[in-house]
């Protein structure tokens, strides 16, 4: 019978594997070079996680793999974790809410379902959380981190999307919707729809214009700082401090050269945020986002903690780095041959090999020798015969030492 | 299904007189489908590739999804329930048939709660329905912030406010007839005609239902939303929940003579019940014990949430239950020996199969479609006998009818045999015997008035069943 992979989930195969663990790697070095420490939560999560207001939209809710569990019957749904950050503030809530201040990362799989089945339902990301540290510097720091890991990846033409989620609130705030209406045109924006706001009858006509086109904006360049500030002061002056911090993230994106736009509608399903929201742009393509969300721990139970984070998108990662240009340069690779009464021979040389830092395995039969660089032969007599593929050249050793001084010299 | 035959899945039930009407206007001669009719299966006398088949109104989405049949009607409700968890299944809705024509709402008991008030309660919502899908997505929408969703075989209306908070209930617009207040109107209702996204393609189908459009009684002035807030129409007294009270739940439907027989011979006595009037709340003789009429299907759930203290059910359901939940704390309490039947594996005639191992090991293209009532006995009962592969195939009733078009192999309850044989089914398997059972849960009883209640009550009947 035909086994066939479940619609919607990809493999990664070898070659895949190699991009995948150096943008690991380079993920985690300049973490941990930053301080943050590595965890990892568990796949399945409860629902209920997920559904509160202020964590996740209706829209994102209507895509997560939920079930009941084997001893769920009072209907307590577990979740195949839909996203990265909620589960990382309910360990930070369980396990270590006497600290103030929590950098951590993780790289995790997350499930969000989609309906062609064309894209991967699910997805790893590379995340970094910041709980305990307030804006502008604790925001900046992560930027700074993300575009370190890019520059890492020798991945170039990053531009940053940067929006605010408060200034998105005071804004709707301003149209005369009932808190309701708010929540849920928050929602609709976040989730991409801009047309919901047209079709509004709003009560302050007068409003109407200044601030759908606010919204709407997209594009605008560093000048946001000066024409924007102005502009927003006058008619809104509830939002100057979302507009001193999205400045002041502004001026450092400047300062580190990395271009960036305002685009005030970009969430994207994720109703937690509730500062600067930035997107990682490669092209048209989204590589990352993150963002403040300061009432999200407090809203979980947890104590009231600033807190943001980013995550990278990994495949799409894999599909921009070049494998060979980031690899380490490897130690040589031997193949180990040995005859029919001296196999236990060869796994010792292997291990020996090993230990001296080389790459060794023993012939199965069905390795080709022009993947190794060197082939060690086990006989009675000559011993052991060292073959460099390379030069084309033999040399002979008695004992495992004098190969390893061969392989040496 | 054959490259020219077309079979419509129709709805047996409260549409069934309206579409039976539609049909004769639209010349489909499906003749054999009205009130009076036991058929399943239906031969159009006029269009000779045409056949229809009768379901209850809740298989013919899932039917029409997976493809044992072109067509469908039932109502928008059943529809919406599949498309709320499977958006993008091959069902596609073709046209509002504009009859049958009701609401969903989500209703508390009157006076209970608003949106708003639900919103903000730091506890768990519970929501008891027919439409779990449905009740799951008005959650996530109304941003409830913990809810737990009890699926329910029926009578949704009688859960609030003791065991739910919520229920989520069909309902005409104009009359709300339980003695709830709506609190949301979830979704409009009506008769729908549905078809599989593939066949319509592959068989043109639109042509096949011009006739059926042109038969639709000219629009009617649709009849506005009532507002929402509306006063119950009969207002209830909800018995109080006392710790020391006994909460019994007593099966509805076809379980209800011979329970009835049962609590005479325990000399428990109880007012309206079988009830005429879909009486859920019948008084019963004895202090300190609280009765409510619920669907058999559902008592172990609801007992393993402590709703519940005792319940009248039958075994097949609480297998069915720790099949799909092992750790239950439920469990049985008295054998009560009445309502016996067998739980079997039934496969047709036609095929060529003694025993299940024939099945398990036989090649198959296309994964064998399990069918029934008890999903998780069957699902299990697969998995032990290692069907590779197989599809599960949920129904409501009426489960022999289902071989050998619309399934391979059903799980099935028989008093007789006689009804299987009646449809050349075989039994390949007997997986247990089910009789009517007493069920309570494991977990401690903290007040020692209500142990000693319960404890009578567990003897009694069991004493009554004993001279059975």
């Amino acid at each position: 019978m035909k086994i066939q992979r479940s619609k919607g989930t990809r493999d990664l195969s070898p070659q895949d594997m190699v991009s995948f663990r150096l943008i690991e790697s380079a993920f985690r070095q300049c973490c941990l070079k930053w301080g943050y420490q590595e965890v990892k939560t568990p796949t399945l999560e409860y629902l209920h996680l997920f559904t509160a207001t202020g964590t996740l939209t209706p829209s994102m809710l209507s895509k997560v793999y939920s079930f009941l569990d084997w001893d769920g019957w009072s209907g307590e749904r577990v979740v195949l974790r839909p996203d990265g950050t909620i589960p990382i503030s309910r360990l930070y809530i369980d396990s270590m809410a006497k600290e103030k201040l929590a950098k951590l990362f993780y790289v995790a799989n997350i499930f969000m379902f989609e309906a062609t089945g064309k894209k991967s339902r699910e997805r790893w990301q590379c995340g970094a959380e910041l709980i305990g540290a307030r804006p502008p510097l604790a925001d900046i720091e992560l930027v700074t981190l993300a575009l370190e890991v890019l520059r890492e990846l020798k991945i170039e033409g990053i531009e940053l999307r940067v929006s605010h989620a408060g200034l998105i609130k005071a804004l709707l705030a301003r149209l005369g919707l009932s808190a309701e209406e708010q929540t849920r045109m928050f929602d609709q924006i976040l989730d991409g729809d801009m047309k919901a706001l047209d079709k509004l009858k709003l009560k302050r006509p007068e409003l109407e214009k200044t601030l759908s086109s606010l919204l709407k904006m997209k594009g605008k360049p560093s000048g946001f700082s000066k024409e924007l500030k102005e502009l927003f002061t006058e008619e809104l002056p509830e939002c100057k401090p979302y507009i001193d911090n999205c400045a002041k993230i502004a001026e450092s994106l400047e300062a580190m050269g990395c271009k960036y736009q305002i685009d005030i509608a970009s969430g994207r399903g994720f109703e937690y945020y509730t500062g600067v929201i930035f997107q990682i742009f490669k092209g048209e393509e989204k590589i990352g986002g993150g963002g403040r969300y300061d009432a999200l721990i407090p809203s979980m139970g947890g104590k009231d903690v600033p807190a943001s984070g980013f995550a990278l998108y990994l495949e799409r990662l894999m599909a921009l780095i070049k494998p060979k240009a980031l690899a380490e340069p490897q130690p040589p690779r031997i193949l180990v041959r040995a005859d029919g009464g001296k196999i236990r021979e060869g796994f010792d040389i292997a291990n020996r090999l090993h230990k001296a830092g080389y790459r060794a395995e023993c012939y199965l039969g069905a390795q080709k020798e022009a993947d190794f660089d060197w082939t060690v032969d086990i006989k009675d007599k000559p011993k052991l015969t060292l073959t460099d593929r390379a030069k084309k050249q033999k040399v002979t050793a008695k004992t495992v030492d004098g190969l390893l001084a061969l392989l040496k010299g | 299904m054959k490259a020219n035959n077309i079979k419509i899945a129709l709805p047996k039930g409260r549409l069934l007189g309206e579409t039976s009407t539609l049909l004769q206007r639209a010349g489909w001669g499906l003749d054999g489908y009205h009130e009076q009719t036991r058929l399943y299966h239906i031969e159009s006398k006029t269009l000779p590739h045409l056949s229809g088949r009768v379901f209850h109104e809740k298989d013919i989405p899932i039917q029409v999804a997976i493809g044992n049949y072109d067509l469908g009607i039932c109502g928008s409700d059943w529809i919406e329930e599949l498309l709320a968890k499977y958006p993008s299944s091959d069902l596609m809705k073709v046209k509002n048939l504009k009859y049958g024509e009701g609401a969903l709402y989500a209703a508390s008991a009157a006076g209970k709660a608003t949106v708003e008030s639900l919103r903000a309660s730091p506890g768990t919502i519970r929501i008891a329905s027919e439409y779990p899908n449905l009740a799951e997505s008005f959650a996530i929408n109304m941003q409830l912030r913990h809810f737990s969703v009890f699926p329910l075989w029926g009578g949704a209306e009688v859960y609030p406010p003791e065991s739910a908070d919520l229920a989520l209930v069909g309902g005409a617009d104009d009359d709300f007839p339980f003695s709830l207040a709506p609190i949301s109107r979830v979704l409009g209702v009506s008769a729908f005609l549905i078809a599989n996204r593939r066949s319509w393609k592959a068989k043109g189908l639109d042509k096949m239902v011009a006739p059926i459009e042109k038969a639709l009684i000219p629009e009617k002035a649709a009849p506005k939303a009532k507002a929402e807030k509306r006063q119950p129409t009969k207002a209830v007294q909800h018995p109080k929940v006392d710790k020391d009270v006994v909460r019994l739940a007593l099966p509805d439907g076809h379980q209800q003579a011979h329970t009835r027989k049962l609590l005479d011979r325990a000399g428990i006595r109880l007012d309206d019940y079988p009830s005429e009037k879909d009486n859920r709340r019948p008084n019963i003789d004895r202090e300190g014990v609280s009765v409510k009429v619920i669907r058999p299907q559902d008592m172990p759930l609801q007992v393993a949430n402590d709703n519940f203290d005792l319940a009248i059910t039958g075994r097949d359901w609480l297998t069915e239950h720790l099949c799909q939940f092992p750790s239950s704390p439920v469990k049985e309490l008295a054998n009560l020996k009445l309502g016996r039947v067998k739980v079997v594996a039934v496969v047709s005639q036609n095929m060529n199969i003694a025993d299940i191992r024939d099945l398990s090991e036989s090649e198959r293209a296309l994964p064998l479609r399990v069918a029934s009532e008890y999903i998780n006995i069957a699902d299990r009962y697969a998995r032990d006998n290692r069907l590779n592969r197989y599809r599960l195939i949920p129904t409501w009733g009426a489960t022999e009818a289902f071989l050998p078009e619309d399934a391979d192999l059903l799980i099935e309850n028989t008093e007789t045999g006689r009804t299987l044989a009646q449809h050349k089914l075989k039994i390949i398997d007997t997986l247990f015997e089910s009789t009517a059972c007493l069920i309570g849960s494991a977990k401690r009883v903290a007040s020692p008035l209500k142990k000693e209640r319960m404890e009578s009550i567990i003897q009694t009947l069991r004493m009554a069943a004993e001279e059975i």
